[in-house]
């Protein structure tokens, strides 16, 4: 197996007026495609930093992330955009569903952005619906979900681009324990089944027993 | 799903706000509308002037008369091709309300005034009889009279009652010629002031002077004022336009008022539909940042945010001007009949009503939209609202 992702002595710096605050302190770390890598740590450690900068929705201050060959700390705002519709499915501890659009139009989003036929994206977002186990709830609205179901919808919409990576920040979060099962067996089986690479942040032992490896992070530093 | 459906789905969102803007904006075109039309038709009785055209009064105010005589003196000054005396009635017709001009004017008025279309029958019909009158076509259709009718005037410049028959019915030749005027014989009016009212005859309050060359109306204008220089009359000739600007200068400050509001109206709606926009936008934080992880670009975002204020201006824009119409035509019923001249809503007050719309939907997207852009994904997802 190689290496899919390369983090190589990644920093992170918030500033507060003139007042450096370090996130996360020369981080290097590979993941080999087809991981599962549950990424753990206390409140403040910097795993969801972390996983932003490895998804490309943060900028290192120092550092470099290497997906899939491209190192994506040097691309612009347009072509980031870009790449991480193409590459990165995102999954949040609140699902971030957008509330006006049915699961099915909520899991269609990322297809809008590829030059599919309506025809081609019914065909994706059903097939995927129907992986999540949601394929007759389709024309329901987030407020009609559980949370159980929301959050699966979210994966959905993950996963119907087929991205190289899936990364999920605190996935059963918000979840009882019968739903967090639920979505971590989901998870496992986009792992296994479809040999997705997974990163997950978690500060729950239970959540991370899914995976395939366990990194610890502590005040910004892998432990 | 189309990127327009989740517009759509978006402004709908807070039905009762945007309900509530969609009626604000609904409100303030119809407003805007009603003001323009009436500062522009106030105005255009002065577009509807001649520049071959000149007024002739009594240097004082133009409510003291002329002597007749004046009127081949000032025929004889070279570059005046036609004269014509005339005299405001005002009279009443049937109820106070009724208000339209009526004047009493020499036979040679419809030649100075070409834009009056008047048939040749119906002009010499006019000129035969004594006590015959011609009125606008708007004059007729509103009191439903007819070649032949009778009108009766109850004076009160000149008291007495009137009786005159309508002999002519002139149709308006361009969209702002006034076609609510009621024109009689001078000749009339004179031979029965000169029975009752001896001191008053023979005398005008004004003399229209038609010219050949309107390039030498300043010059023209002079030879006709330095004539009566020191008489006990002496005259103020000015052209048509300056005579009937002067004639309307009394609204002046409240036509200005009126215009300035019309717009002001626009600006406050502006911010009403900013601020909608402002908060849509701020409750949305997150779902912007969300579209953004999921790849939407800039140009996405703009077009989300602009679309949605767009559609919210277009809907109200529409109904506003939809609504104008006859909101205007209902307005020009509640004002005294023939209070103007014509009442119509210009082609400008449209262009002008659909700018404002598409003005008010884009800049209401700006802060909103600027707001979007510049916040970074991972702040908004921290955004709590």
């Amino acid at each position: 197996m190689s290496a899919i992702i390369q983090v190589k002595n990644l920093s992170k710096s918030y500033w507060r007026n003139s007042l450096e605050i370090p996130v996360l302190h020369d981080i290097t770390l590979d993941v080999e495609e087809g991981e599962f890598l549950a990424l753990m740590g206390p409140s403040g450690s910097g795993k969801t930093t972390l996983l932003n900068l490895i998804a490309g929705i943060d900028r290192p201050t120092n550092g470099e992330v290497i997906v899939a060959g491209t190192n994506i700390a040097k691309l612009k705002e347009s072509a980031l955009a870009k790449w991480r519709a193409s590459n990165v499915g995102f999954v949040f501890q609140f699902y971030n569903l957008i509330p006006v659009l049915t699961a099915y139009e909520n899991v269609e989003l990322p297809l809008l952005l590829t030059k599919l036929s309506k025809a081609e994206r019914r065909k994706h977002v059903e097939a995927t619906l129907n992986i999540v186990g949601l394929g007759d709830r389709m024309s329901h609205y987030p407020k009609q979900l559980s949370g159980g179901q929301e959050q699966r919808v979210a994966i959905a919409r993950a996963i119907v681009t087929d991205p190289v990576i899936l990364v999920a920040d605190e996935p059963t979060g918000d979840l009882d324990r019968k739903a967090a099962e639920e979505i971590l067996t989901l998870i496992d089986r986009l792992n296994k089944e479809f040999k997705k690479t997974i990163i997950v942040v978690t500060h729950d032992p239970h959540a991370a027993e899914k995976a395939s490896r366990k990194l610890h992070l502590d005040k910004g530093d892998l432990v | 799903m189309k990127v327009f459906k989740l517009i759509f789905k978006n402004a709908l969102r807070h039905k009762l706000r945007t309900s509530l803007t969609i009626l604000g904006i609904t409100i303030a075109i119809i407003a805007f509308g009603l003001l323009r039309t009436v500062v522009t038709i106030w105005y255009s009785s002065v577009d509807a002037t001649m520049a071959n055209r000149l007024v002739t009064r009594q240097s004082v105010s133009f409510i003291f008369p002329l002597p007749y005589a004046y009127k081949e003196k000032i025929l004889s000054v070279p570059g005046v091709t036609r004269v014509c005396g005339a005299s405001w009635f005002q009279g009443v017709y049937k109820d106070k309300n009724n208000f339209f001009a009526r004047l009493a004017v020499d036979d040679n008025m419809f030649e100075v005034y070409p834009e009056f279309l008047l048939s040749k029958e119906e002009s010499e019909n006019y000129k035969k009889q004594r006590n015959a009158c011609v009125i606008g076509s708007q004059i007729a259709k509103q009191y439903n009279l007819k070649i032949g009718d009778q009108m009766v005037l109850d004076g009160d410049i000149f008291p007495g009652r009137w009786e005159f028959e309508v002999r002519g019915i002139y149709q308006p030749k361009n969209k702002n010629t006034d076609a609510t005027q009621m024109v009689f014989h001078m000749d009339y009016l004179n031979e029965r002031l000169k029975e009752q009212s001896p001191s008053r005859a023979d005398q005008v309050f004004w003399y229209m002077v038609q010219i050949g060359d309107p390039n030498r109306s300043a010059q023209i204008s002079n030879q006709i004022d330095a004539m009566f220089k020191n008489s006990t009359a002496e005259t103020k000739t000015e052209t048509e336009k300056a005579f009937t600007q002067g004639f309307i200068s009394a609204s002046g400050a409240i036509i200005t008022a009126m215009n300035w509001m019309s717009f002001l109206i626009i600006g406050i709606i502006l911010l009403v539909v900013a601020n909608t926009m402002i908060m849509s936008a701020r409750e949305r934080t997150r779902e912007y940042a969300v579209f953004k992880t999921l790849g939407f670009s800039a140009l996405h975002l703009t077009g989300l945010i602009l679309g949605e204020s767009m559609l919210i201006a277009c809907i109200g824009g529409g109904i506003g001007l939809a609504l104008t119409f006859p909101l205007v035509s209902g307005f020009e019923q509640a004002m005294p009949k023939g209070f103007f001249p014509f009442f119509f809503i210009e082609p400008i007050t449209v262009v002008l009503a659909v700018t404002a719309t598409l003005l008010v939907g884009f800049l209401s997207a700006i802060f909103p939209i600027q707001r979007a852009l510049s916040t970074k994904i991972v702040d908004g997802f921290r955004f709590v609202g």
